[in-house]
C-alpha cells in the first residue's frame, strides 16, 4: 500500500510543477522565457545535486545537516590551492577530494561510533564551516579563471540549458537507476525500512550508510564546484542555510523524514517546482518578505501533508494491517 | 564656537540642498538625461533602515528627473540572494541597475550578464572587486575607505581619552566596506594613538564578527566583554552592529566606550541619554541620490564613468577618481547638539 502512496505523491509534485510553469507563464510575461528557465535550472543547480544524494540518506534512515558546509569547504579547498598556485584543475580534484572525506568522516562517526547522524552532522556543519575560514581567512579567492567561470553563468552554445544541467542531468540519471532498478537502491529502501530487518536478510547495512554518506560528501562537493564557478568566486561564507533548501526539497518531494519511502523523480520535480514558484513570485513583484512566508509554508506543507494522508491511510486500513 | 557654527552650517546645507531639490517641479526634465527610464534600486537587503534612507534619496532623483524607480532585493544580505533579483531586473528590461553589491565577487558574473543585456549598472554604497570594476560604469561611495576608517578611530580615541585597549565589532567576515575601514585603522592607531592598543594585538585578532544581525552582534559585543574585560572601547563600522552594542551596553552598563556608524534614527535614544557619545555616517540620502543620477546620465549617453570625468547630481559636481569610483565626502558624526535635528531625517 505505501509503494502505491508515495506514486501518488510525487506524481502530485510533478502536476504542481506543470501547473507552477503553466499558470506561471500566463500570470508573468517574464517568467517563461528561454533565458530565465536557464537561469532557474542554474539557480536550483547545486541544490538538486546535493538533492539527488540527500534522497538515499533520507530514505535509509539517516540525515546530513553538513551539506552546506561541506559544498562551501570544497569551494574553499578550491580557492585556497588555486590562490596557492596550483592549476585550477587539480584545485578542483583537490575539493571534490575533500568532499568526499568529509562524508566518510560523516559516515565513520555514524556507522563505526554509532552516534545518531542528526547530532554528527549538526557538529560536522560547524566544523567544516569553520574550516573554510581557516583556509580562506577574510579573504575571498577572485580572478578565477575566465574560460572556466563563463561555464558558471553561460549556456551551453545553441541550447537554453546552462552548463550546470549536463552534471545535473548525468548525475540524476545515475542515482535515479540505481535508486530504482539495482541491488544497492533495493538495500537503501530495506534499511530505511527496518535496519534490524536488513542486517539479517543479509545486507551490509554499515557499510552502505558509510557508502551514502561518502556519497553525499561527494556530490556537496561536485555542488561546491558548480557553486565556485556560477559565483566566480569561494568565499569561506558561501552556501550558508542551503542545507534546509536540500532537505525542504527532498521532503517536498515525498521522501519520508521517516525513511522507506521515496523516489528520485518526485524530489527533482520537487526542486524545480521550488525554483519555479520562487522565480514566478519574483517576477510578479511578490515582496522579498512574502517569498520568505510562502517558502516556509510550503516546506511546512510538505512535511505535513504526507503525514496527514499516511495517518489518514493507515486509519482506512487499519484492519488490514492488523490482520497482518 | 566656530566649530560648532560650521557644523550648524553644513547641517544646514544638507537639510537645505533636500528641500531645494524637493521643491523643483517632478515635470522638468534634467537637461542631458533621458525621461521615462525604468531603474531598479537593489540594496543589499531589504528591512534595514540604513537603506530605507538610501533608498529615499534615490527616489528622490527619479522625481526630478522622471524616471520611474522601484526598490527591490532579497531579505538576507548575501550575493547568491541579490542574483536571483538581479536575473528579475535582467527579465523585467530595466534600463538601469544601482545596486549595494552585498558579496564583491558572486554577483560580478550576474552584473556582467546585465551588461550584456544592455541594462546600465552602477554601484553605490558597496562596490564589486577592484578586478571586476569593468562590471559596471561607476561606483558611488562614501568616502575614501581609510578616511572612515581613521575618522572612527579619532571618535573612539576621544571618548577613551586616548588610552586603553579597542575592538572591532563588524559586519560579515567577507563585507568588502568593512574590511577596507578596518584595515586602514591597524597602522593609524599605532602611529596617531601610541598609548592605545588592540585587545588581540593586532586589529585582525580584535575584530568580531556580527554578520549585520541583531542577535548575533549581541552576542558578539558580549563576547568581547567577557574574553577581554579590561577592554576600553569597541567601534562598530555598522549600524546593526553598533545600536547592538548601545542596547547592550545600556542593559549591562558596560564602561566600555561605543562608537561607529549609526544610524542617527536609530542610535538618537542612546546619544540622548550618554550611552554613546558620539557616532558618525555620511547620508545614504545623498548617497542614493548620487548614484541614480550618475546611473541616468550614463544610460542617457552624457557620461562615461572614466576616470577624470565628472557629473553633476543636484548642485553639486563629482569627479571619477581612480577605479571608477566618485567619493560623496567626509563621514558626518552626530552628537547630542545636532541628533534631534537628523534623527527625524533618516
Amino acid at each position: 500500500m505505501k509503494k502505491k502512496y508515495t506514486f501518488g505523491w510525487d506524481q502530485g509534485v510533478s502536476v504542481f510543477l506543470v501547473l507552477t510553469v503553466v499558470v506561471g507563464g500566463f500570470i508573468s510575461e517574464y517568467f517563461a522565457t528561454i533565458d530565465n528557465i536557464s537561469f532557474v535550472i542554474q539557480d536550483v543547480a547545486e541544490i538538486a545535486i546535493i538533492a539527488l544524494a540527500m534522497t538515499y540518506l533520507i530514505i535509509a534512515g539517516e540525515i546530513d545537516l553538513s551539506v552546506a558546509s561541506i559544498l562551501s569547504l570544497t569551494s574553499a579547498t578550491v580557492g585556497f590551492l588555486f590562490r596557492n598556485g596550483t592549476s585550477f584543475e587539480v584545485a578542483i580534484v583537490g575539493g571534490l577530494l575533500v568532499g568526499l572525506l568529509c562524508g566518510l568522516l560523516n559516515g565513520y562517526l555514524v556507522t563505526v561510533i554509532g552516534l545518531p547522524s542528526l547530532a554528527v552532522t549538526i557538529g560536522t556543519l560547524a566544523l567544516f564551516r569553520g574550516l573554510c575560514y581557516a583556509l580562506l581567512g577574510n579573504e575571498p579567492v577572485n580572478e578565477l579563471p575566465e574560460n572556466w567561470i563563463v561555464l558558471g553563468y553561460e549556456n551551453i552554445p545553441g541550447t537554453f540549458l546552462p552548463w550546470s544541467a549536463i552534471p545535473l542531468a548525468i548525475l540524476a540519471a545515475i542515482a535515479w537507476i540505481v535508486l530504482h532498478y539495482t541491488r544497492i537502491g533495493r538495500w537503501t529502501f530495506a534499511i530505511g525500512i527496518n535496519p534490524e530487518a536488513a542486517k539479517f536478510s543479509g545486507i551490509p547495512v554499515a557499510r552502505m550508510k558509510l557508502g551514502l554518506f561518502a556519497m553525499t560528501g561527494l556530490m556537496s562537493g561536485v555542488a561546491g564546484v558548480v557553486y565556485t564557478l556560477r559565483f566566480a568566486s569561494a568565499s569561506p561564507d558561501g552556501a550558508v542555510g542551503y542545507e534546509l533548501s536540500v532537505i525542504a526539497a527532498v521532503l517536498f518531494g515525498g521522501v519520508a523524514i521517516a525513511g522507506g519511502i521515496g523516489t528520485l523523480w518526485g524530489v527533482l520535480a520537487a526542486v524545480l517546482s521550488l525554483g519555479a514558484i520562487r522565480s514566478v513570485l519574483q517576477l510578479i513583484d511578490f515582496s522579498a518578505n512574502a517569498l520568505l512566508v510562502v517558502s516556509g509554508a510550503l516546506l511546512l506543507i510538505s512535511v505535513v501533508v504526507p503525514r496527514a494522508i499516511e495517518i489518514y491511510q493507515s486509519r482506512r486500513k487499519s484492519a488490514f494491517v492488523t490482520k497482518i | 564656537m566656530i566649530k560648532k557654527l560650521a557644523k550648524v552650517v553644513a547641517a544646514a546645507a544638507i537639510v537645505g540642498a533636500l528641500v531645494a531639490t524637493a521643491v523643483t517641479p517632478a515635470s522638468a526634465a534634467v537637461p542631458g538625461i533621458k525621461t521615462g527610464l525604468k531603474i531598479a534600486i537593489m540594496p543589499k537587503a531589504v528591512n534595514i533602515g540604513y537603506f530605507t534612507a538610501w533608498d529615499k534619496g534615490a527616489q528622490k532623483a527619479c522625481k526630478e528627473i522622471g524616471a520611474k524607480c522601484t526598490y527591490l532585493g532579497p531579505t538576507e544580505a548575501t550575493g547568491p540572494a541579490q542574483v536571483q533579483f538581479i536575473n528579475k531586473v535582467i527579465q523585467q528590461k530595466y534600463d538601469v541597475l544601482v545596486i549595494s553589491a552585498a558579496d564583491q565577487n558572486a554577483i560580478v558574473p550576474s552584473l556582467k550578464k546585465a551588461k550584456a543585456a544592455g541594462i546600465t549598472v552602477v554601484t553605490s554604497d558597496a562596490d564589486v572587486a577592484a578586478a571586476s570594476a569593468s562590471s559596471r560604469v561607476v561606483s558611488v561611495l562614501p568616502a575614501a575607505s581609510d578616511r572612515i576608517g581613521t575618522a572612527e578611530v579619532d571618535w573612539i580615541a576621544e571618548a577613551v581619552g586616548k588610552k586603553g585597549s579597542i575592538a572591532v565589532l563588524s559586519a560579515s567576515a567577507t563585507a568588502a566596506n568593512q574590511n577596507a575601514w578596518i584595515a586602514a585603522m591597524g597602522p593609524y592607531l599605532t602611529k596617531k594613538y601610541p598609548k592605545m592598543s588592540w585587545v588581540g594585538g593586532t586589529v585582525d585578532k580584535s575584530t568580531f564578527y556580527g554578520d549585520d544581525d541583531a542577535t548575533k552582534s549581541t552576542a558578539q559585543f558580549a563576547a568581547i566583554l567577557s574574553q577581554y574585560p579590561d577592554v576600553a572601547g569597541i567601534i562598530s563600522p555598522t549600524t546593526v552592529g553598533v545600536l547592538a552594542a548601545a542596547i547592550e551596553k545600556k542593559a549591562k552598563s558596560a564602561k566600555v566606550k561605543v562608537t561607529g556608524l549609526g544610524l542617527p534614527s536609530q542610535m538618537a535614544p542612546y546619544i540622548e541619554d550618554g550611552t554613546v557619545k558620539k557616532v558618525g555616517l555620511w547620508n545614504p540620502i545623498d548617497l542614493g541620490y548620487v548614484a541614480v543620477y550618475a546611473a541616468a546620465r550614463a544610460e542617457s549617453g552624457t557620461f562615461t564613468g572614466k576616470v577624470g570625468t565628472s557629473f553633476k547630481a543636484g548642485t553639486t559636481t563629482y569627479k571619477v577618481t581612480t577605479g571608477g569610483v566618485a567619493f560623496l565626502g567626509d563621514p558626518f558624526t552626530f552628537t547630542k547638539e545636532n541628533i534631534k535635528t537628523f534623527k527625524k531625517i533618516y
